[in-house]
């Protein structure tokens, strides 16, 4: 039982989709996302995704690209966010983190420094873009091994015929990107959501979250009645754009007002299935 | 058709090194499949589409035909007489009576001006009999992506180019070219704006539309089966040179030289050589200021392993796994990595890879211009200036060919701003 298994269970029992926010790691400083991480539980976030920045996030719109450029810009570094998730840790041992990102930072470190590093530091779970069932091999075998979930991507272009395949190593919980495009692009029609996370769950007994495109509290709400999560990252990684000054720092109070608006995205995903039962 | 034979018994040979990739895409470690889920269907497809075009007659037919009665070819096997010539005398002077026979493998008189309109026809036929209604593409020089605009307008296709806006500003004419034959080129601002950037955000385009666009990758790069496709594609050069070759002199070629961006030019060049131990090879990367200045695109002399647009290969990193910016004069070798096959040659040792900075690629600019009238492009400028090096420590029997594989038209700009020369 790794911490997401532990979480989505108590969420089931509860009978509520989990939030799942996403920030990058470091952006636009390693201060700001640290306040960010140990604010986020306590404004509703369930799960954690941070964001590894890397220079070509290939499947990312232009927030998130910025976000990463961002961080790196300002000295972000695969040890550093480690180290963010071991501080994290150091006040939080329920809240699950999953790391997300590209493979080559972690080629580049070597898979497995990286994986005894990322446990040591408390990590539970990994998402990597560009790694599908077909390089397995590669990270997700060895990361299942040493213990940590490796949540994959399924998208509208996973067919039925290759849904087991991407199922297959699956952990944790299925992400479904709900659009075909990168982050923050075109949102997501509830219709097809909900009839895409069935199919899903024909082939899984696993959570099945959905993301790319939620931007507010009702379209989140929209997908957390029919989904066991909803995952929002550009809406945030944007509102905190919104607070960084010309001179690349973060205005007074920033962080607070960031939490407030992920405050309302969790509000929303936490009153969905009261309000549809309503 | 000798050379013709000759291909295809070393095709079929044990312990062949043209029998790669494998079933996953790869070359020993490198190549593969690192992309995301959502175009991984997408991939697998084209794979397969491929496999049954590259088995038809009737899709071969198709490709022959255009290469012949549009692209032009086939090109000429040139003897640089007086580059030989030239570099004898280097030779002599050095006390050494030697000087290479040189020979130019004439892609720059392909229509478009370059090798690559080779992959774009193979490429937009198969596109075709995919049924696919919209091409996308990545460029640098632009030289890919005027191939690219130029078969899309000859099928009627809608076209898009992506383009670095660092690229636009040294290659416009090419863009005004691309324009001209209906594409919409889009300006790529992330990164530094050159082709690594312009890839990333093709791989983006073809992400979100997925049901009817097709991605026409220009060099031996992206996930499998790019690096092979492609590579088959511009092969054409290599069966080519062969076959003039043993009508010319009778026999193989002693070495080949070619420039290397992604490195489709020099695979299409060497691939039909790999299984004769005989040809030396060699592949010349861009050391920009040179290697030690930290600023170049030499992926193989200055890189490491990593991941990058869908496969393993050498990149330019940093200590954290951060792609690094490449910087060459050349606009069409600005990349940070190489074709996986280049890395898998590079570590079998069946290939030599060596570098040339800005400075020698212009002095060959100039040089070729003048000795051969042939102004080259500064991409083959770089594959030049390692033949002036070469070509003199070796005998007078030596045959050397090097891919010449783009005209400099797109290039004379630049190059006067770099003698300071104002049009
Ligand atoms: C004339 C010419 N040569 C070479 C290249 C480099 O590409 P490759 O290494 O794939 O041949 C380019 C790319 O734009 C080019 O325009």
């Amino acid at each position: 039982m790794t911490r997401l298994d532990r979480r989505f269970d108590e969420l089931k029992a509860q009978g509520r989709a989990a939030f799942v926010t996403f920030i990058t790691a470091g952006d636009p400083d390693f201060e700001t996302t640290l306040g960010l991480l140990n604010g986020l539980p306590g404004a509703g976030a369930d799960v954690i995704e941070l964001g590894m920045p890397f220079t070509d996030p290939m499947a990312d719109g232009p927030s998130i690209q910025a976000s990463a450029q961002r961080a790196l810009g300002n000295g972000a570094s695969m040890m550093k966010t480690l180290e963010l998730v071991r501080r994290f840790r150091e006040n939080d041992n329920s809240t699950p983190i999953v790391l997300m990102g590209y493979y080559n930072p972690i080629y580049h470190m070597s898979v497995e420094t990286f994986l005894g590093r990322a446990i040591e530091a408390g990590v539970d779970g990994l998402i990597v873009v560009d790694l599908p069932p077909e390089e397995d091999d590669e990270l997700c075998v060895p990361a299942m091994k040493a213990g940590l979930n490796f949540i994959r991507l399924a998208t509208p272009t996973t067919d039925d015929k290759r849904l087991p395949a991407v199922l297959a190593n699956t952990s944790g919980f299925v992400y479904y990107v709900s659009i075909t495009g990168i982050t923050g692009s075109a949102s997501p029609q509830a219709r097809n959501v909900e009839a895409a996370v069935n199919r899903i769950k024909r082939h899984t007994a696993l959570p099945v979250a959905v993301g790319f495109g939620i931007k507010t509290p009702e379209q989140a709400a929209e997908i957390a009645r029919t989904a066991d999560g909803a995952v929002v990252g550009s809406a945030i990684v944007d509102a905190i754009a919104k607070e960084i000054g010309a001179d690349g720092k973060m205005a007074p109070g920033a962080v607070e007002r960031v939490l407030e608006f992920v405050g309302k995205l969790a509000n929303g995903v936490h009153a969905a299935r009261k309000a549809a039962a309503e | 058709m000798t050379g013709k034979k000759v291909a295809s018994v070393s095709l079929t040979k044990a312990n062949s090194l043209r029998g790669g990739p494998d079933e996953r895409g790869r070359f020993g470690i490198f190549g593969g499949r690192f992309v995301a889920e959502t175009l991984m269907p997408l991939v697998l497809d084209l794979d397969q589409a491929y496999r049954h075009a590259k088995a038809d007659p009737a899709f071969q037919a198709q490709i022959d035909h255009m290469q012949r009665d549009y692209v032009g070819r086939e090109s000429p096997l040139y003897f640089a007489e007086r580059l030989t010539a030239h570099l004898r005398e280097k030779s002599a002077a050095a006390g050494s009576k030697g000087g290479a026979k040189i020979y130019f493998k004439r892609d720059e008189l392909n229509h478009t001006g370059s090798h690559k309109i080779n992959n774009c026809l193979g490429q937009i036929l198969l596109a075709m009999r995919m049924g696919k209604t919209r091409i996308i593409a990545e460029t640098g020089a632009g030289q890919h992506g005027v191939a690219t605009a130029t078969v899309c307008a000859r099928f009627g296709l809608p076209c898009v180019v992506y383009m670095g806006t660092t690229d636009i500003e040294r290659q416009k004419p090419n863009v005004f070219r691309m324009k001209l034959l209906g594409a919409e080129v889009i300006p790529v601002t992330s990164g530094t704006g050159t082709l690594k950037d312009a890839m990333n955000e093709a791989l983006r385009d073809w992400v979100t539309n997925v049901e009817n666009t097709y991605y026409l990758i220009g060099t031996v790069a992206g996930p499998h089966p790019y690096p092979a496709m492609v590579r088959d594609f511009q092969s054409i050069i290599g069966e080519e040179t062969k076959r003039q070759m043993m009508e010319r002199e009778g026999r193989l070629p002693d070495s080949l030289v070619a420039c290397i961006g992604g490195g489709s030019n020099a695979m299409g060049l060497f691939h039909p050589f790999l299984d004769d131990p005989s040809v030396k090879i060699y592949g010349v990367e861009a050391a920009g200021k040179g290697i030690e200045t930290g600023e170049h695109c030499a992926s193989l002399k200055g890189g490491s392993p990593g991941v990058l647009h869908g496969n393993r290969t050498y990149l330019l990193q940093d200590e954290d796994g951060q792609i690094k910016d490449g910087h060459s004069i050349s606009a069409g070798l600005d990349y940070p990595g190489i074709g996986p096959e280049h890395s898998w040659l590079h570590e079998t040792g069946r290939a030599e890879y060596v570098s040339v900075t800005d400075r020698e690629a212009l002095d060959a600019f100039q040089l070729c211009s003048r000795l051969e009238g042939i102004i080259p492009a500064l991409e083959p400028a770089h594959a030049l200036a390692f033949v002036t090096k070469l070509a003199p420590t070796l005998p007078k029997d030596h045959l050397m060919v090097m891919n010449l594989c783009g005209r400099g038209d797109k290039d004379v700009f630049a190059v006067a701003d770099h003698l300071g020369v104002t049009l």
